[in-house]
C-alpha cells in the first residue's frame, strides 16, 4: 500500500469514527441519556478548537524561528480562563439568558438588537476566517505532501496537493452540514460537534504528547538532555522582543473572547455556567500539555533536519525521518484533527451568523408579508444555514487556491486574531459600561475594521499585490503620515503591533467618545441596563407592552420557527403559568420575552426581536420599558410598582371626578342653553305686544284700520306666548311623570280622523290631503294624548311639506306581538340629515321659524309615547319625511 | 430614593470568606500576567544570555502554579444561588414587611 | 328726506312695530329678514344706523357684524343690537362683536327712537 492512499484510508476511517461519535453522541443526547455528552471535561475539551493546525504544526516552526514567543500564544487564553469569574461568567449568563447565537448575536442585542451592528461583526468574521479556514487546508495539503518522499522503502510519488485541500474542504462541509444543522435551535447545542471536537482535542494532544516523548526520551536522553540540547540550540538564549511579547499575550487573550468559533465553544455550545469551573483550570492545563514539546521538538527538528526543511512540518517529517512511521501517521491524524475541528466550529459559527444576520433578514423582508408569510420557516432556515456553511468553507478553499504559496498564509494568523479582537471594545463595553451604545459600537468597529484592513490585512498580501510598493513606502499619494506600516509618521515598529495598537486605539477612542456625545434609544438602555446588570436580576425585564398582539398570530409564527410541537409546548407552559387554559396565553410582556428569547436561539436576536415586533406592533419602545431602564434592582422596581400602583389609582379617582365635573358642566349649559332659548321664544311675541300697545296707548288718533291690525296683532302674539306656555307646561308635566292617562277604548281610524280634521287645514288656508289607510285596529289607551300625538305630525307636515299638492299618507297594522305600527309619509323633501338627529330635542325645528312653534311638538310627542309604552321615531330614507309609531294595543297601567 | 436598602457593614463570616475567594479568582490572571512579564527583565544577548532551559522551566513552573492556585480557588468559589448573593449584593436583600402592598 | 335706518329683523311684527315708530319719528327705514344676505343689504345703501337682531335665520347677528366690521368703510357705522336672551354674556357678546348699542327685548318705544337718534348723530 502506498504512502498516500494508506493516509487516505487513515483519514477517511478517522472522519467515520467521528462521524460515529458524533452520530452516537446525538443519540444519547436525543434518548435524554448521556450525561457524558454534557460533562464539563466535554466542554472544557471542546474549547481545544482554539489550538488549530495553525499552532500543532506552526507552533513548533514559531519556536524554531523565534524561541520562546510563541508561547504567548497560550498564556492570553490561560489568564482569560484562569479570571473566568470577571469576564467568562458574566458572557456565558448573558449568552444562556438571551439565547445568543453567535458574538454579532451578542453585540447586537446589547445594542438595541441593532441589525447593522449584527451585519459588520459579520463582515469581520467572514474576512477574518476566511482566510484561516484556508490556513487549515493548507496545512492539510502540506501534511499529505510531507510524505509524497514516500515510507522507508516505498517508492515516491506525486501528491496533487490543491486535490487533497478541495477533498478536505468538501468533507468538512459535509460534515459540518449534516452535524451543525440537524437541529435548528441553536440552544440545543450541537452534542454530535462537541462531542467529535472533544474527541478531536484528545486525539491532538496525545499525537503531539507522542511526537514530545519520542523526542525527549527517545532522542535525546531524557530531561536533562533536552534542556541541554535546547541551550545548546540556535535558539538556546533568552531572546525577546517585549512589546510582542505583552502585545501578542494581550491579542491572544482577547482572541480567545471574539473568534467566532471560540465564542461558539465558550458561550454559545455551553451546557452548564459551573462547566466554567472545570474548564479555568483544565483548559490552561490542556494548553500547558499542548506546548509542553514545542521546544524540544523545534531543537531537536532545528539539529537533526537537514537546513532547508520546513520547520512548520517538524513535527511530522521528524518522527518520518527516524523511520518511525507509526507515530508519523498519529502525529498526522492530530493535525488533521485539529484543522477540522477548526474548520467545523468556525463554520458553523460562522455559517450562523450569516445565516440569521444577513441572509434570514434579506429573507423576510423579500418574502412580502414579512413574519407572516406562510410554510415553515424552519426549512428556510436550515437550507439558509447549510448554503452558508458550504459557502463558507468554500470561500475558505478559494482563498487558499488563490493565495499563491504559504508565506502569506502563515503571517494569516496573528492577522486573523487582529481582525477578530476589533469587536473587543464593544463586546466588553457593552458587558460592563451601561453608558456604551449602538452609535459608539457603530463608530468604534467601522474606524477598528477600517485601520485593520489598511494596515494589516490589505499589507499581508504582501508588497505589490494589493498596495503597491510606493505605496507601502511613501503612503497614498505620497502622504507619509498614512503609510499603512507606519501611521502618523509613527515608524519601526512591529507591523503587527503598530496595526494592532493604532486600530484598537481607535476602535476603543471612537467608540468611547461617540457613546459619550450620543444618547441611546430606550430598547439600548433597556439592553443595556440588562446585559451589564445581568446578575442582579431575578426575572425577566418588565414591559415591552404589545398588548394588541394576536397570540395566534404569534403561535403561527412560532410553529413555523421552533416546530410545532415545541411551539404548542411553549403556548401551552406560558399559558398554565396565566392560569389559562388551552394554548393561547396573554401576550404579556413576559411571555413575549419568553417567545422573543425562544426564537432567538434559531434567527438571532435581532431578527426573532423583528419578527415579534411586527405582530405585536409593539416596535417601539414603552414607557414602562423605559421605567425598567431606570430600575436597577428588584427592590427598586418593587418600590416602583408600588408607586404605580398608588399613582393608577390617583388617576382613576381623578378620572372619575373629571367625569363627573364634566357631566355637571353639561347639564349646566343645557340648563342654560335651555333657559335662554325660552327666554327667548317668551321674549319676542312680548316685544310685538309691547311695542305695538305702546303705539296704540301714544297715539290715539290713529285710523280704526290701524287700530284693528295692531290689536290683530297684539292678539296673535299673545296667542303665541299662551300656547308656548301651554306646550311648556305640558312637556313639563309629561317629563316629571305626573300625568295621569286616561285610558279608554276606541277605534284608531276615528282618532286618527279627528286629528287630521283639527290639524289639515291650517289658519293661512293651506290644506293638506291626508289619506289613511287604518284598518280595523282598536286601541285601548289614552286616545286624547294620542290624538295630540296625531295632530303635531300632521300639522308639522302641513307646515313644512313644500309642494304643490302636499299629501300625508297614514298606514297603520297590527304586529304578530299586538303592537300596532302606524307609519306618517308625506310627499315633501323630508328633513336634514343632520336635523334628524336633534328634532325629537326640545326647542329644535326647521330653520324657516315662519312656520311658528317653539319645537317644542315633537319633544312632547316623544314624552306621551313613552308614557303611552311606545316609541315615535323617524324613518330616514323614505320619499319624504316619514314617522314611524309603535305602541301596544292595550296600554299598560304601569306606565300611568 | 429609600428603596434599597443599606447594605450592612459586616458580613456573615461564611459570606466574607466568599468574597475573599472570589477577589482572588479576579487577581489570579493579575498575578499570572505580571509572573510572566518577568522574563522581560531578564539580560538578553551577549555573554550573561539567560539561557532558553531556564526560561522554559520557569514558564512552565508558573503555568503550573497557576493551574494549581486556579484549581484550588474554583472549588472554593461558591456556586449556584449563594454564588449570585456574594457576587451581586453583599446580603441577600431583606425585605420589610411593611414593602409588601 | 330723513335719515336712513336699516332693520334686519327675522319677526314680521316686531319689524313692523320699529318701522312704524323710526317712520313717525322721520327716518326713512328699510327691513331685511335673514342673515344669510344681509352684509349685501347693508352694502347696497349704507343706512345711517343699522338696528340687527342678535338671532337670524341662516346667520347670526354676531357673525354679520364680525363681517360688517371688517369691511374698511363700516367700521364706523352704529350699529343698535337687539336681543331676546337677556343674559349679561350676550351683551358682552354683542360689545365684543362690535355693536354700539344693545337692547333687550323687549324694549320700550321711546328707548328704541331715544337710541337710534343718538346713534344718528341727532
Amino acid at each position: 500500500m502506498s504512502a498516500l492512499n494508506l493516509l487516505i484510508a487513515v483519514s477517511a476511517g478517522y472522519v467515520l469514527v467521528l462521524f460515529i461519535v458524533a452520530w452516537g453522541a446525538e443519540r444519547a443526547a436525543a434518548r435524554g441519556r448521556g450525561g457524558w455528552v454534557r460533562a464539563p471535561i466535554v466542554y472544557t475539551l471542546s474549547l481545544s478548537v482554539y489550538c488549530t493546525a495553525w499552532t500543532f504544526y506552526g507552533a513548533v516552526g514559531y519556536a524554531a524561528r523565534s524561541g520562546l514567543e510563541f508561547v504567548t500564544i497560550y498564556l492570553g487564553p490561560t489568564l482569560v480562563m484562569l479570571g473566568w469569574w470577571i469576564v467568562l461568567r458574566k458572557l456565558v449568563r448573558i449568552g444562556r439568558r438571551n439565547n445568543i447565537t453567535s458574538i454579532a448575536d451578542l453585540v447586537s442585542s446589547r445594542f438595541g438588537k441593532s441589525n447593522t451592528l449584527a451585519v459588520g461583526v459579520t463582515l469581520i468574521a467572514v474576512i477574518g476566517t476566511t482566510p484561516y479556514i484556508a490556513l487549515q487546508l493548507q496545512s492539510i495539503a502540506l501534511s499529505f505532501g510531507a510524505f509524497s518522499g514516500g515510507f522507508t522503502g516505498a517508492p515516491a510519488e506525486e501528491v496533487d496537493v490543491s486535490q487533497v485541500a478541495a477533498w478536505s474542504a468538501l468533507g468538512l462541509a459535509l460534515f459540518t452540514i449534516v452535524f451543525g444543522t440537524r437541529r435548528l435551535n441553536v440552544n440545543e447545542r450541537h452534542h454530535g460537534v462537541v462531542m467529535a471536537i472533544a474527541v478531536e482535542a484528545v486525539v491532538k494532544l496525545v499525537a503531539l504528547l507522542a511526537v514530545g516523548v519520542f523526542v525527549v526520551w527517545g532522542l535525546s536522553g531524557g530531561v536533562t538532555g533536552t534542556l541541554a540540547r535546547i541551550d545548546a540550540s540556535a535558539i538556546g538564549q533568552w531572546q525577546m522582543q517585549s512589546p510582542r511579547w505583552v502585545g501578542i499575550t494581550f491579542l491572544s487573550a482577547a482572541a480567545f473572547l471574539c473568534l467566532p468559533r471560540m465564542f461558539h465553544v465558550l458561550v454559545v455550545e455551553n451546557e452548564d455556567e459551573s462547566f466554567l469551573r472545570t474548564a479555568s483550570w483544565a483548559f490552561p492545563a490542556y494548553l500547558m500539555l499542548m506546548s509542553l514539546f514545542v521546544v524540544p521538538i523545534a531543537v531537536v527538528g532545528l539539529d537533526l533536519m537537514p537546513a532547508g526543511a520546513n520547520p512548520d512540518l517538524f513535527v511530522l517529517t521528524l518522527p518520518l525521518s527516524q523511520g518511525r512511521e507509526g507515530l508519523a501517521v498519529l502525529a498526522f491524524i492530530g493535525g488533521f484533527s485539529s484543522a477540522t475541528s477548526m474548520v467545523i466550529v468556525a463554520a458553523i459559527a460562522v455559517s450562523t451568523m450569516v445565516s440569521n444576520h444577513v441572509v434570514m433578514p434579506i429573507f423576510l423582508r423579500t418574502s412580502g408579508t414579512g413574519a407572516l408569510v406562510s410554510g415553515d420557516v424552519r426549512a428556510a432556515v436550515l437550507i439558509t444555514r447549510r448554503f452558508s456553511i458550504a459557502g463558507v468553507v468554500g470561500l475558505g478553499y478559494v482563498y487558499y487556491a488563490l493565495s499563491t504559496g504559504g508565506a502569506a498564509l502563515a503571517q494569516i494568523g496573528l492577522i486573523s486574531f487582529s481582525g477578530a479582537v476589533q469587536v473587543l471594545p464593544a463586546m466588553l463595553g457593552g458587558l460592563f459600561w451601561r453608558g456604551a451604545n449602538r452609535r459608539g459600537a457603530i463608530a468604534g468597529l467601522s474606524c477598528g475594521f477600517a485601520v485593520w484592513t489598511y494596515a494589516l490585512f490589505l499589507p499581508s498580501f504582501g508588497a505589490g499585490v494589493v498596495f503597491s510598493e510606493a505605496l507601502i513606502e511613501t503612503g497614498p499619494w505620497g502622504v507619509t503620515l498614512l503609510r499603512p506600516q507606519a501611521l502618523f509618521g509613527i515608524a519601526g515598529l512591529d507591523p503587527l503591533l503598530h496595526g494592532l495598537f493604532w486600530s484598537l486605539a481607535l476602535n476603543v477612542g471612537a467608540f468611547v467618545v461617540v457613546s459619550l456625545a450620543t444618547f441611546p434609544q430606550p430598547l439600548e438602555r433597556l439592553q443595556g441596563a440588562q446585559f451589564v446588570n445581568v446578575f442582579q436580576q431575578t426575572g425577566g425585564r418588565v414591559d415591552l407592552a404589545g398588548r394588541s398582539a394576536q397570540s395566534e398570530d404569534l403561535m403561527v409564527m412560532a410553529q413555523r420557527i421552533l416546530g410545532t410541537d415545541e411551539a404548542l409546548a411553549l403556548f401551552r407552559g406560558a399559558a398554565q403559568a396565566q392560569g389559562l387554559a388551552g394554548f393561547l396565553p396573554e401576550p404579556d410582556a413576559q411571555f413575549l420575552e419568553r417567545l422573543e428569547r425562544a426564537l432567538a436561539g434559531s434567527v438571532g436576536g435581532a431578527t426573532a426581536h423583528a419578527m415579534v415586533s411586527q405582530i405585536t406592533g409593539g416596535a417601539s419602545v414603552s414607557v414602562e420599558d423605559l421605567m425598567a431602564v431606570a430600575d436597577e434592582t428588584a427592590q427598586i422596581m418593587e418600590y416602583s410598582s408600588r408607586l404605580e400602583a398608588q399613582s393608577e389609582e390617583l388617576t382613576r379617582t381623578a378620572r372619575q371626578l373629571r367625569s363627573a365635573n364634566q357631566k355637571l358642566t353639561r347639564l349646566s349649559v343645557q340648563k342654560d342653553a335651555f333657559l335662554s332659548q325660552i327666554s327667548h321664544e317668551l321674549r319676542t311675541p312680548m316685544t310685538s305686544i309691547r311695542s305695538f300697545s305702546d303705539i296704540m296707548r301714544a297715539a290715539p288718533e290713529m285710523s280704526t284700520a290701524e287700530r284693528a291690525e295692531f290689536a290683530g296683532i297684539i292678539h296673535a302674539e299673545a296667542e303665541r306666548l299662551s300656547r308656548l306656555l301651554d306646550d311648556l307646561l305640558d312637556l313639563s308635566v309629561l317629563e316629571n311623570g305626573q300625568v295621569n292617562l286616561n285610558l279608554r277604548e276606541g277605534r284608531l281610524a276615528d282618532v286618527l280622523a279627528q286629528a287630521s280634521a283639527a290639524a289639515a287645514l291650517g289658519e293661512d288656508g293651506k290644506r293638506l290631503e291626508v289619506v289613511v289607510a287604518a284598518g280595523d285596529v282598536t286601541l285601548n289607551t289614552d286616545l286624547d294624548r294620542l290624538g295630540q300625538v296625531f295632530i303635531n305630525l300632521i300639522s308639522n307636515a302641513r307646515k313644512y311639506c313644500r309642494v304643490a299638492a302636499p299629501r300625508l299618507d297614514i298606514r297603520a297594522w297590527t304586529e304578530a306581538d299586538g303592537r300596532v305600527m302606524i307609519d306618517f309619509v308625506d310627499n315633501g323633501e323630508g328633513i336634514a340629515r343632520d336635523l334628524q338627529d336633534v328634532m325629537f330635542e326640545k326647542f329644535s325645528r326647521d330653520s324657516d321659524q315662519k312656520a311658528g312653534g317653539a319645537g317644542l311638538g315633537l319633544a312632547i310627542c316623544r314624552q306621551i309615547m313613552a308614557r303611552l309604552g311606545g316609541t315615535i321615531e323617524y324613518l330616514p330614507g323614505r320619499a319624504g319625511a316619514a314617522f314611524r309609531i309603535i305602541l301596544p294595543q292595550t296600554a299598560s297601567v304601569a306606565a300611568a | 430614593m429609600s428603596g434599597r436598602p443599606a447594605e450592612p457593614l459586616y458580613l456573615q463570616r461564611r459570606s466574607y470568606r466568599m468574597r475573599r475567594v472570589i477577589d482572588a479568582c479576579r487577581l489570579l490572571p493579575f498575578l499570572g500576567g505580571l509572573l510572566w512579564l518577568i522574563p522581560l527583565l531578564w539580560p538578553q544577548g551577549g555573554e550573561a544570555a539567560f539561557p532558553t532551559s531556564r526560561a522554559v522551566l520557569y514558564m512552565f513552573g508558573v503555568w503550573a502554579v497557576l493551574i494549581a492556585l486556579g484549581a484550588l480557588i474554583s472549588s472554593w468559589l461558591p456556586r449556584g444561588e449563594e454564588a449570585e448573593d456574594s457576587a451581586a449584593s453583599p446580603a441577600a436583600p431583606v425585605r420589610r414587611a411593611e414593602d409588601a402592598p | 328726506m330723513g335719515r336712513h335706518v336699516l332693520v334686519i329683523e327675522d319677526e314680521q311684527n316686531i319689524t313692523a312695530a320699529i318701522t312704524f315708530i323710526l317712520s313717525r319719528d322721520g327716518w326713512d327705514v328699510s327691513t331685511h329678514a335673514n342673515g344669510v344676505d344681509a352684509l349685501e343689504a347693508v352694502q347696497a345703501r349704507v343706512p345711517d344706523v343699522l338696528i340687527l337682531d342678535a338671532m337670524l335665520p341662516g346667520r347670526s347677528g354676531y357673525d354679520i357684524l364680525r363681517d360688517l366690521r371688517a369691511a374698511p368703510d363700516l367700521q364706523e357705522l352704529p350699529v343698535l343690537m337687539l336681543t331676546a336672551r337677556g343674559q349679561a354674556k350676550d351683551r358682552a357678546r354683542a360689545l365684543e362683536a362690535g355693536a354700539t348699542q344693545f337692547m333687550t327685548k323687549p324694549f320700550s318705544n321711546t328707548e328704541v327712537v331715544d337710541a337710534v337718534r343718538t346713534l344718528g348723530g341727532l
